[in-house]
């Protein structure tokens, strides 16, 4: 039987020599966590099952930095590493898988270019692509209709999720979860779904949407945003079929360890590699 | 010890380089057919079973010759199941015929592509790959399955239902999972292969 992962993510600021592990909240403030390799390898060491990099430097003339920082992390991390931010063709897909990247993440490029997905998928295979999506609440009035958004009922009331794209920066008026089914079709292996509103806030995932877009698609629903202690983990492996969550600022200011909330969630009757 | 690691243009050779350089021994990557010598051979790959076949047919006149001396091979993932006869995935396009059966898609109900750590469950104890090794957990990514049609399932793993993890026949070997980035327990069954 397939375990649930653990995905642990950095968000890397490649706009110093080394690159910098960076934390936001609400896609916006910034604090440091530490350097991008040494992090990864204590992360791969402790147990996570993934690593994921996701490159937040606003400009793009720091390719250099980012493989530099994969080939390291490559040369020490034996689990899978996925990189996203940035990479908008097949040209720079190939410059991180050469460097040691496993699979690639994409979400901007992806929804301004969506034959970019197949690509990809034709090139590397399914399995080497990851599409992300970030999706906001957009709520609803109980009159309004919006007859062509797959409405969703939340704790907060109904609303549709809007896909945003730039890192959180500009909003495409695009159903999220129309858009997993999509990417699904196109050829995207997994879905990392992140929740904007709920993204830094540490009061636990989204669980609606993630509920709702793995009733939606077949392939694996990583969850991510929101995640504050061990138990939000917990609650959306219970009331999701999400196969994976990510989590970033619990595991870096080390309020937790990855062995502590893999025992955890064990105990609690998750299937988990420990 | 020198690894031939075939670079037949399917995907990513980084991760298997890497892990190899970590054990200690010295990868070096092939491109061409007459260049393939080495103390054990490897074929990683991921992508798709009919593009692979095309790339991997220059090879197979000195793969064959390689066992023919007893030289290891080991396929990982898309380099086991090319190991095969034919795939559903590219119904014209032939494996290399070294293992008799085909590659089916996966059928489940559950989540495909099969994508994560799953169980690890050993059939064959005398196979070499798994010498020493405990059942644990180990990372697969695909939505295929070798299904051979004779006795050489090494492990099994659970998606629905039991599929092949492993094979393992004379010289062949062949792992559906990346022991590349399966953590300590995918780098003891290298290191297994190293040690043959």
């Amino acid at each position: 039987m397939l375990c649930r992962r653990i995905i642990s993510c950095l968000d890397c600021d490649l706009a110093v020599p080394d690159g910098r592990v960076v934390k936001g909240v609400e896609f916006k403030k910034i604090r440091y966590a530490g350097v991008p390799w040494l992090l990864a390898e204590k992360y791969y060491k402790e147990g996570a099952d993934e690593i994921v990099f996701l490159d937040i430097t606003a400009s793009h003339e720091r390719r250099e930095t980012m493989t530099k920082v994969i080939k390291k992390t490559s040369e020490r991390v034996f689990v899978p590493l996925t990189i996203g931010g940035g990479i908008s063709t097949v040209k720079d897909a190939r410059k991180v898988f050469n460097a040691g990247a496993d699979k690639v993440s994409i979400n901007t490029a992806a929804i301004e270019n969506p034959h970019l997905i197949s690509e990809l998928a034709k090139y590397y295979g399914t399995q080497a692509c990851v599409v992300a999506i970030d999706a906001k609440r957009r709520y609803i009035n109980n009159h309004e209709k919006e007859a062509d958004k797959i409405i969703v009922d939340t704790p907060q009331g109904s609303c549709w999720y809007e896909c945003s794209i730039y890192g959180g920066r500009k909003f495409t008026g695009v159903d999220a979860i129309k858009w997993a089914t999509i990417a699904e079709e196109l050829g995207a292996g997994e879905i990392l779904l992140t929740s904007m509103d709920k993204d830094g806030r540490k009061d636990g995932y989204d669980i609606a949407l993630n509920k709702k877009v793995c009733e939606k698609v077949k392939i694996p629903v990583i969850a991510s945003g929101g995640c504050g202690k061990p138990e939000h983990i917990l609650e959306v492996f219970n009331k999701s079929m999400v196969s994976a969550a990510l989590a970033a600022s619990i595991f870096h200011y080390e309020s937790y360890s990855i062995p502590e909330v893999k025992e955890m969630l064990s105990k609690k009757g998750i299937l988990i590699r420990l | 010890m020198k690894i031939a690691v075939i670079d037949y243009e399917m995907g990513n050779l980084k991760s298997v380089t890497n892990a190899l350089s970590f054990l200690g021994a010295k990868p070096i990557i092939v491109k061409k057919p007459s260049r393939l010598r080495g103390d054990k051979i490897i074929v990683p790959g991921v992508g798709a079973f009919g593009k692979a076949s095309q790339n991997l047919r220059p090879f197979s006149s000195k793969i064959e010759e390689s066992l023919e001396s007893n030289i290891p091979l080991l396929g990982i993932c898309l380099g086991l199941q090319i190991f095969l006869e034919e795939s559903d995935e590219s119904p014209t396009e032939k494996g290399l015929a070294l293992i008799k059966g085909k590659v089916r898609k996966i059928e489940t109900n559950l989540r495909l592509p099969h994508i994560g750590w799953n169980s690890l469950e050993i059939k064959k104890k005398n196979c070499p790959l798994f010498k020493g090794v405990e059942e644990g957990y180990v990372y697969f990514i695909h939505s295929y399955e070798a299904v051979p049609e004779e006795d050489v399932v090494a492990a099994t793993t659970e998606h629905g239902r039991q599929i092949c993890a492993s094979i393992w026949k004379n010289n062949v070997y062949g792992t559906q999972f990346h022991p590349e980035k399966s953590g300590k327990l995918g780098l003891e069954i290298l290191r297994n292969f190293l040690e043959l």
